[in-house]
């Protein structure tokens, strides 16, 4: 009986035991991709971290002597053309890429979420310019949008943090309009309405925290999506100056050197991006998965 | 007894637009000009059939919806008029009590967080008096008070409900209007909801305006009813009047719908044909018409008025 009505539901029967609470961070870890995704950003978040205390050279120490050094026992990841510790540099470079990221999100989520709840919960005239000041914004592609923003405001580590950002506003701020207009319509909403409190703690404090699901797992990609696009940027030569560590910069220093056979100028920071983003992408698609099963039967 | 609040004329239309500049294109008229008042104490039932306009004419008194015309009167204030932060100090007078106990309480709130939260908005109490405001909330509509610290879902629907009145009635509130608040509840909790609702009236005076489409709910509970169609009043009478000598022909099918109590007795069933008319292009002259079994010309072309007939039984009929 308990199977026929839970398929009814849409939700299929679960085996295992249902006596045990079934928490968002369980489910997560029971989802194997996202367990994957999740110890990759745990691996490089503390590799960030202890950079210094793990590198085994300085990342900016020059070895003229040493250059271009396939990987061996003293450079494991090799050394660039100017003699500098790939590994090292690597290490360092995931601050460089997880602060970006952070950074870049951060941006998006604090100006996208309220421009976004705004435009909903208030609608009219607002609602329209802000959402379509958001079209626009989503017509160019992310990458050229972000290169013309980087490239006005100038080149280094700080404006690449701003491009990134200002691209992924748009996303959290439809995302943020969607769940704000059904929530809106909520009785809880409208209770709270009635007693008198002010439209920006209803907003604050009832639609945020509801529309707050959806919004974690877009941040999470919206992680992968700016490291690789500050990165890209930085390959480009509008993130980060050349001497920085940083693992876009630093496939674009070695990337002549992959016709002349010296591999490992690119592959180890290619690597590393791509595992960064990788582990980002898998644990947002992971909460999504989550997390959309509760979202359609409407809890 | 003295008049809380008097309506006149309250209309809520929404547009319909249409093309690229949004081109009004006629308008949908969920209230169509509602007058009534409410005595100090009494609970008047607003009744009707889904959609008539029932929950837009309540919402539309409290401005949870900006009416588009009409004037309210509470207390001699009206309420219209007020800017937006008197009209959220003047809430604390008016309050609300909601139809899906499920849907009226945010899902990520504790008890003790949805109940502070009114005293807090208007900073009626603080620290250790919020907590013991919150303790007398929830003994007063019945709920423990180490019931507290529980989400919504852990509660059943009649608790919930329990915890929305205790939410409406934080403020100490002179009138609420309670839209269908037992619709969604068990008939076994219905009872036990509605004798709560009836003591916290005795207990504090309050006035309710009891929105329903269950007339045996209506009767149990209303000194008065008025009964709506298509968006306007038909009728208004006390409730043992209106129930005894239904006057319009629609109240008069709406009472011959109420099942009977007594087994086996047989009750003569008004059958209305047709369906109720769009709102958006509703008949001409009486919005019944169309359905009604008397209809006569006057009906098709002339518009009836609300009027009084006798002992405060006011119908709005040509056939009167």
């Amino acid at each position: 009986m308990s199977t026929a009505a839970q398929t009814a539901q849409g939700v299929p029967p679960k085996p295992a035991a249902p006596s045990k609470p079934t928490t968002l961070w369980s489910l997560l870890l029971h989802n194997r991709l996202a367990a994957v995704g999740l110890a990759f950003i745990l691996l490089w978040t503390v590799i960030a971290l202890i950079a210094p205390w793990i590198a085994p050279y300085d990342p900016y120490a020059t070895d003229m002597a040493n250059k271009l050094q396939p990987p061996s026992a003293g450079h494991w990841f090799g050394t660039d053309n100017f003699g500098r510790d790939i590994l090292s540099r690597v290490l360092y470079g995931a601050r460089i890429s997880i602060w970006t990221g952070l950074i870049a999100v951060a941006i998006s989520f604090f100006i996208g979420v309220p421009l976004g709840g705004i435009a909903a919960y208030y609608g009219g005239r607002t609602g329209t310019v802000i959402m379509r000041v958001m079209d626009v914004l989503l017509s160019f592609p992310s990458l050229v949008l972000s290169m013309a923003i980087a490239a006005s405001i100038g080149a280094g580590l700080s404006s690449a943090m701003i491009a990134v950002g200002v691209v992924g506003i748009p996303e959290f701020a439809r995302l943020m309009f969607g769940q704000t207009v059904s929530l809106r319509e909520k009785e809880y909403v409208e209770a709270s309405r009635a007693i008198g409190v002010k439209d920006s703690v209803i907003l604050y404090r009832h639609i945020l925290p509801n529309a707050l699901a959806p919004l974690l797992v877009q941040a999470t990609l919206g992680m992968g999506f700016a490291i690789l696009t500050a990165s890209s940027l930085s390959f480009l030569g509008l993130g980060v100056k050349p001497p920085i560590a940083e693992w876009g910069a630093m496939i674009s220093e070695g990337r002549e050197y992959i016709i002349s056979g010296q591999w490992w100028l690119v592959t180890f920071p290619g690597l590393s991006i791509a595992t960064s983003i990788l582990g980002f992408n898998l644990l947002g698609d992971g909460f999504r998965d989550v997390l959309d099963p509760r979202l359609r039967s409407g809890k | 007894m003295s008049t809380i609040l008097e309506v006149r004329n309250l209309k809520k239309h929404y547009p319909i637009r249409k093309g690229f500049f949004g081109k009004q294109v006629g308008s949908v008229k969920a209230v169509d000009g509602i007058t009534l008042s409410v005595e100090k104490g009494e609970t008047l039932a607003v009744v009707g059939e889904s959609g008539c306009g029932k929950s837009t004419t309540g919402r539309a008194i409290l401005r949870l919806i900006e009416p588009t015309e009409g004037e309210i009167a509470f207390n001699g204030t009206d309420v219209r008029s007020l800017n937006p932060e008197q009209l959220r100090r003047f809430r604390t007078d008016m309050q609300m009590v909601f139809q899906d106990p499920y849907a009226s309480l945010d899902p990520r709130w504790t008890v003790q967080r949805i109940l502070e939260e009114p005293l807090r908005t208007h900073a009626q109490a603080g620290g250790g008096e919020l907590q013991a405001k919150v303790e007398q909330l929830m003994e007063v509509v019945g709920l423990s008070p180490y019931q507290a610290h529980r989400f919504p879902h852990e509660f059943s629907g009649g608790q919930r409900q329990r915890i929305g009145i205790a939410r409406a009635l934080a403020l100490n509130p002179k009138f609420i209007v309670c839209d269908e608040p037992v619709s969604a509840l068990d008939v076994s909790i219905q009872a036990q909801v509605l004798n709560l609702m009836q003591d916290l009236q005795e207990q504090y005076g309050l006035t309710y305006m009891f929105i329903s489409h269950d007339l045996s709910v209506v009767k149990f509970i209303s000194d008065r009813v008025a009964v709506m169609y298509l968006g306007r009043m038909v009728e208004l009478a006390p409730t043992k009047e209106l129930f005894a000598r239904p006057l319009h022909p629609y109240t008069q099918a709406l009472m011959s719908a109420v099942p009977s109590p007594v087994p086996g007795q047989k009750k003569e069933r008004i059958v209305l044909t047709g369906d109720v008319p769009n709102p958006e292009t509703p008949p001409a002259g009486c919005a019944f018409h169309p359905r009604c079994p008397y209809a006569m010309d006057r009906c098709r072309s002339e518009a009836p008025v609300l009027r009084e007939l006798d002992s405060g039984h006011q119908v709005s009929c040509h056939l009167y």
